[in-house]
């Protein structure tokens, strides 16, 4: 792949989404002021905690918070689904009754920390529940709005294509989408997976558009962190990891197991090793998005809560940094917009590579250098 | 370190949101799109390819009319030169058969006009003999009124008589 293109696929993302960006902003700045205002209220009676907001606001909730007024927050409580064998299996209610984890539930309540729980209330007996909490939170709510969007956009574009048969130009949105099924097509998949790239284009589409739309959608205001969330980046990373081996063929284990013309003793080190690159292959796609959007949140809050810290020192000085803090947030926020397509990318285009090892037939030996320039990215 | 432990539910639902994401979008959308694009992309790069053999035809067609059109030209000037000639033989065989006509005819005018005169000299020789007779005739009768007369011109005659 040429840096050239890669660089033309950035601008093109960054133009297309550049219109939009400073109403967006701004609504994430009207957002996150008056978020951090009702907060700043209670900052004469409290002293802000910039780590509790933070981790607030990235980690899965069972609400979908927006902002306080006047110490009462305004959110909405989505569905709690919990299987407990211990307490008569399948539970289902909305998270409305926690009350803001200041009540229980059927013995249940919210814990807070790092990441909201649903945990049995009676400390004694919580060894007892083993809970599977399958609730409808914050992260799977806007997962499942993105999926919708993503399903109307594609199967609207997909009729587009039908009704109009291929002889007529494309338009509207298919004429936007057209360039980048294209370009999964002819960057990502064909020179990873040579001829049998057809095979396995809807997947590289699917896993590429999927982190996309959720990546940004994570960046609207009030949006959820989803592609930031370990466990979302572990199970695509997983579902790659088994088509890898799915398809892998007797050439790729045959390297592996026994690299041929490599000296007894160099192997009983390199076979190991490459046993170990093997599983260090999804966790890299794991932790290189995770850490990317997760990054990129924690970034924004932090330029934002700046105002605020800086706020809490003197009100003046507060005032004076709002529009530096402005000019940040809104370079980050367009930053975001770039890393979220270009992770979307890495993401198919690294599962396109491993796939491409796997599959790989024993006359042809390129795809080594495309995955070590990538790897650095 | 809660936040890079997996949760179950959130697991389960991306699991379960991917595939069905992906079932669905691969039979109603990729299959569909990828195909389309395809058939488009082969489609044009037939439609050049039919572009620049007939382009290729067009421009043997063309260096065929030229040869014709030469061909045709030269033709035309070949028919034109048998023309001229056949024009001009005809002319001169005309001529000469027209001369050869009227060399019959000056002929036949003079053969004709030998004739005439021919027989209009014998007339005129005729009528003048006439006359000449009717003169001596006229002037015989006057000199023979005589006896004497007569028996000289008898004699006279009988004279060129015997001399004969």
């Amino acid at each position: 792949m040429s840096f050239r293109r890669l660089f033309s696929f950035t601008v093109l993302t960054f133009a297309l989404f550049s219109a939009s960006i400073p109403a967006i902003a701004q609504h994430e700045e009207n957002a996150a002021n008056h978020e951090a205002e009702a907060h700043g209220e209670k900052g004469g009676e409290k002293k802000l905690n910039v780590s509790e907001e933070i981790f607030g606001h990235i980690g899965d909730s069972h609400y979908w918070h927006f902002f306080d007024i006047n110490d009462e927050p305004v959110s909405i409580p989505l569905p709690v689904i919990i299987y407990d064998k211990a307490n008569g299996g399948l539970k289902m209610f909305s998270a409305s009754k926690f009350h803001h984890g200041h009540e229980e539930y059927e013995g249940y309540k919210l814990q807070f920390g790092m990441k909201e729980k649903i945990v049995w209330a009676n400390e004694a007996e919580a060894a007892q529940h083993d809970i599977y909490d399958i609730s409808i939170t914050k992260n799977v709510l806007s997962m499942m709005i993105s999926v919708i969007l993503l399903l109307w956009i594609m199967l609207g574009v997909a009729k587009k294509y039908k009704k109009n048969g291929t002889m007529v130009a494309p338009s509207g949105f298919q004429n936007a989408l057209e360039p980048v099924l294209t370009f999964i097509r002819d960057e990502v998949a064909k020179p990873n997976l040579g001829h049998r790239y057809m095979y396995f284009m809807p997947l590289l589409l699917t896993v590429f558009f999927f982190i996309w739309i959720n990546n940004l959608l994570g960046l609207l205001p009030g949006g959820a962190n989803f592609t930031g969330n370990i466990t979302v980046t572990l199970c695509l990373a997983i579902i790659a990891f088994i088509v890898m081996m799915a398809k892998s063929n007797k050439h790729y284990w045959g390297h592996l197991l026994n690299p041929p013309g490599v000296p007894f003793g160099i192997k009983l080190l390199l076979v190991p090793i490459e046993i170990m690159s093997m599983f260090i292959k999804p966790i890299a796609l794991t932790i290189r998005l995770f850490a990317n959007i997760m990054a990129g949140h924690i970034v924004i809050l932090s330029v934002i809560l700046l105002i605020f810290i800086f706020g809490a020192l003197s009100k003046a000085v507060g005032v004076v940094f709002v529009p530096v803090s402005l000019a940040f947030s809104i370079f980050m926020f367009m930053l975001e917009l770039l890393v979220a397509a270009i992770q979307a990318f890495i993401f198919a285009n690294l599962t396109a590579v491993f796939i491409g090892q796997a599959i790989e037939e024993p006359h042809h030996d390129h795809a080594h250098g495309e995955h070590d320039q990538l790897e650095h990215l | 370190m809660d936040l890079l432990t997996p949760g179950f539910g959130l697991f389960f639902w991306t699991l379960l949101a991917f595939l069905t994401v992906f079932f669905i979008l691969k039979k109603f959308a990729w299959k569909p799109i990828l195909s389309a694009l395809e058939e488009r992309e082969t489609g044009i790069a037939d439609s050049i390819a039919a572009a620049e053999k007939v382009k290729k035809e067009m421009s043997q067609m063309q260096a065929e009319n030229e040869k014709i059109m030469q061909e045709a030209r030269a033709e035309r000037a070949a028919m034109l030169k048998e023309a001229k000639d056949t024009r001009d033989s005809l002319i001169n065989k005309a001529k000469e058969e027209t001369k050869v006509v009227a060399d019959k005819m000056i002929a036949e005018a003079r053969q004709q006009i030998e004739q005439q005169k021919m027989a209009a000299l014998t007339e005129v020789k005729n009528q003048i003999g006439g006359l000449a007779l009717e003169v001596a005739e006229k002037v015989l009768r006057k000199h023979l009124d005589t006896a004497e007369s007569q028996n000289t011109f008898a004699k006279m005659m009988a004279e060129e008589i015997k001399m004969n």
